[in-house]
């Protein structure tokens, strides 16, 4: 070793310490948990390991998207409570942003009840506690519903009763050759889009892409109901007599009132950060740049479309999918009301039943960690790919 | 004379003023009789046109009222405000009858027919809410299981930590370091003596039985004291040039941002034990404080991080340049302003963790709204989940709504705009 290495060496020293400290601590650390955790493990007469996915879970769940019973798997029984939790965020997120858009823009009205209005709603509900707000859908309002022999009657093919909200059930026959429609008509509306663009920044002419793409998103499906041979028919739920007093609804599809009353906390909790962000995003957009596109000539619709909507977006959509995430993250607080999720079904019901604690609630955080990893990383592509390219 | 309909000008503006008041009147008695006297006045009209026929009474009503420089001070503001078009016709008349159809019943079951006094549900007679039920249980509401006799120990806690944070804002400025370091180092430790007792001669109260709102505050305010800190390493972590350091508090930032609280409570109840030497026993709450701790200083880390990311690179550059090393730096240029350009973010991180800490009901802790859990499923008060979780829901309203209203009035007041 010369001369000049070492003296590199002692200058790197100062930045090695403390680089080797913090590591050794962390080794340190989940190495005694281990250690414990072997001893504990050992005590009790389990071994680690993952092979009790394949036994038979013998519980049931009470709501479930795919086929399931007690005789199946802890397997499956993890992949019941992960769609029931994708299902409850997908529904909460396509609500929030629904009420979340609409108050946002209603907090900028020039009217000003609906101004007011917009901030009422935002200040009561994102000051109250999710769960609190859970509670009280599920165990005051929802519970005030009628019972099913006084269901809540909509056009006589959809109940509102205390058991659940009756809907009416799709039944599809070669239900692939619709779906392969509607994908068959999004890639036209891409195709033609990007034609419409192309022919506008090369040649000036207008294509009206947009009621293209309309017309194509009905016209393929509805020709594969007629050519198809599509076709889809409803079984309309009906209330039927079990017993002399206990009235039911058989047939159509029951959605249970845990999955509306979480769907609604979540959607009504989460709405009033996303209007907040709408907000933001739509004052952001300086004073000037409406000006300037006005005084191009640009209507009133062409300047929302062409100036201020894209600039808004970039502010308001990093934010909001925090927000999404936040909710699919909130939608575990399903355990409070027994809605099967994945935290209730595996976190709560198998570890019970298995007291396998390490490796049921690792995979279940390993669960949401991915789901949120992969959103978060799908979004710092997308905000690199909008950010603003300065010269 | 000719009235133009399509658009009332100023020549004839009280004949437009009458007709449109007329009009509007008109709408405002069909739905207010409809409402209270269950009067139908419009019953002739087909259903739909009757149900809707408010709205469009209305709507043509304020459309004739819509003169624009009518010169009327009073009309122009009305018609800016409220009725600039159509569609803000529409919007207003849609929420002043919201307002008119679900106000008055909504008082009426808060006040108006409710029951206040009494100590039974037998005393609950009116159709409104029983708030009987709130005034007996609103001590277990309050402090939970903990015994009546020694409440008094919280609410000293309680009254010291007020009166402290209190005398910061009247004593001269000088004071205010010293008092901070008492309610961040020592004012903890004499409460949590105070209240869980077991030394001079109190009785030694088990946190089991803690509870209610009082534990909402006892969380909130310990996890809160403690993840600042944290936070704030970990967001230098972040940001340093050392590999390791850097890396590890990404992993351990993105690790716990990734999953819901309430895993982590999970965690803490059943899979922590697991990491402990056989046989020693670490108390629920303390699990619970420190699970939360972490969880929320992970969110602290990325707000300050934001902070430190804002501050322009020749503040740290002016800082080298007088000689400060990266400790003194950070302390006395940084931090300062970094964290208060994160008030706004600070702030929403506390009121995230208020109003998550409902959420230890998992474990079994049961706080303001798991008492309220508890209440309702006795025998004697079945059936008063609502009155329960309205009163909650206030309480927490107005812990959060005047904790967001602070942070506003120190955002303006530390701004330094210049």
């Amino acid at each position: 070793m010369n001369l000049k290495n070492f003296l590199i060496n002692l200058k790197n020293k100062k930045r090695l310490i403390p680089q080797v400290l913090t590591l050794l601590s962390i080794v340190l650390t989940i190495s005694y948990f281990a250690f414990n955790a072997q001893v504990n493990m050992d005590n009790r007469g389990i071994a680690f390991g993952f092979g009790f996915l394949t036994q038979e879970a013998s519980f049931d769940i009470g709501f479930s998207l795919i086929d399931y019973d007690g005789s199946r798997s802890y397997a499956r029984a993890f992949l019941v409570g992960l769609l029931n939790t994708l299902l409850v965020s997908a529904i909460g997120i396509f609500f929030a942003t629904l009420i979340g858009v609409t108050v946002g823009i209603g907090r900028l009205s020039s009217n000003y009840l609906v101004a007011k209005f917009s901030e009422v709603y935002v200040e009561v509900f994102r000051n109250i506690p999710l769960l609190l707000q859970l509670f009280f859908w599920y165990f005051a309002a929802l519970r005030a519903l009628p019972l099913p022999e006084q269901a809540m009657n909509f056009n006589d093919i959809s109940y509102l009763t205390v058991k659940g909200w009756y809907v009416p059930k799709f039944i599809w026959t070669n239900f692939s050759i619709f779906i392969y429609s509607v994908i068959a008509a999004i890639i036209a509306i891409i195709f033609v889009s990007k034609h419409a663009k192309k022919q506008r920044e090369e040649f000036g002419k207008h294509i009206p892409s947009f009621y293209i793409g309309i017309l194509l998103l009905f016209a393929l499906p509805a020709l594969s109901f007629l050519i198809g041979g599509v076709n889809l028919e409803f079984e309309i739920p009906v209330l039927k007599q079990m017993s002399a007093t206990i009235f039911n609804f058989r047939g159509g599809v029951s959605i249970i009132p845990e999955l509306m009353a979480l769907a609604m906390a979540l959607s009504m909790y989460t709405a009033t950060f996303i209007a907040e962000n709408v907000r933001a995003g739509i004052l952001g957009i300086g004073k000037g740049q409406k000006e300037a596109a006005a005084s191009i000539g640009l209507t009133k619709t062409q300047i929302l479309k062409l100036v201020v909507l894209p600039q808004a977006l970039r502010i308001i959509i990093p934010p909001t999918t925090n927000q999404y995430l936040n909710l699919t993250k909130n939608s575990s607080l399903a355990a409070a009301i027994a809605y099967p999720d994945i935290v209730l079904v595996f976190a709560g019901t198998a570890l019970m039943q298995t007291g396998r604690a390490i490796e049921i609630v690792s995979i279940t955080m390993g669960t949401y960690l991915l789901i949120s990893l992969s959103i978060s990383s799908f979004m710092n592509w997308y905000n690199q790919s909008v950010a603003i390219k300065e010269k | 004379m000719k009235l133009n309909t399509l658009k009332p000008n100023k020549e004839n503006l009280y004949t437009y003023l009458v007709l449109g008041v007329s009009l509007l009147a008109v709408g405002f008695i069909d739905i207010v009789t409809n409402t209270f006297l269950n009067l139908n006045i419009t019953g002739f009209l087909p259903v739909i046109i009757s149900f809707l026929s408010p709205l469009i009474l209305g709507v043509f009503g304020l459309h004739f009222i819509r003169i624009e420089y009518s010169g009327n001070k009073t009309l122009d503001r009305i018609n800016k405000n409220f009725n600039s078009n159509n569609i803000n016709a529409i919007l207003s008349l849609i929420v002043i009858f919201i307002l008119i159809k679900y106000i008055p019943p909504l008082l009426n079951w808060l006040f108006f027919e409710a029951n206040f006094l009494g100590s039974t549900k037998k005393d609950c007679t009116g159709d409104g809410a029983c708030w009987v039920f709130v005034r007996v249980w609103f001590n277990r509401f309050m402090y939970g299981m903990y015994p009546d006799a020694e409440q008094w120990r919280i609410n000293i806690s309680f009254i010291a930590l007020l009166v402290s944070i209190g005398s910061i804002f009247v004593l001269p400025s000088k004071f205010k370091k010293y008092i901070i370091l008492f309610l961040l180092f020592i004012f903890p430790i004499i409460a949590l003596n105070l209240i869980s007792g077991g030394i001079f001669g109190l009785e030694w109260i088990e946190t089991g039985a803690w509870g209610g709102l009082s534990l909402t505050f006892i969380v909130s305010a310990f996890a809160l004291i403690f993840c600042f800190p944290i936070g704030v390493f970990l967001a230098l972590g972040r940001r340093s040039d050392l590999p390791a350091i850097k890396y590890s508090s990404i992993g351990f930032i993105e690790l716990w941002r990734g999953v819901p609280l309430i895993t982590v409570l999970f965690m803490s109840a059943v899979m922590f034990p697991m990491f402990l030497p056989d046989g020693t026993y670490m108390d629920k709450l303390m699990r619970v404080i420190i699970a939360i701790t972490l969880f929320e200083a992970a969110y602290m880390a990325e707000v300050v991080r934001g902070g430190l990311q804002a501050l322009p690179r020749g503040q740290y550059d002016a800082a080298k340049s007088l000689g400060m090393g990266y400790w003194r730096m950070h302390l006395l240029i940084i931090m300062p302003q970094a964290l208060k350009l994160v008030i706004p973010g600070i702030a929403n991180t506390f009121l995230a963790l208020v109003k998550d800490t409902p959420l230890i009901f998992v474990v079994g802790l049961l706080e303001l709204a798991g008492m309220i859990g508890l209440a309702k499923t006795n025998p004697k008060w079945l059936g008063m989940a609502t009155e329960g979780y309205v009163f909650a829901a206030f309480v927490f309203w107005i812990i959060c709504f005047s904790m967001s209203r602070y942070s506003q009035n120190l955002e303006k007041k530390l701004s330094t705009d210049r």
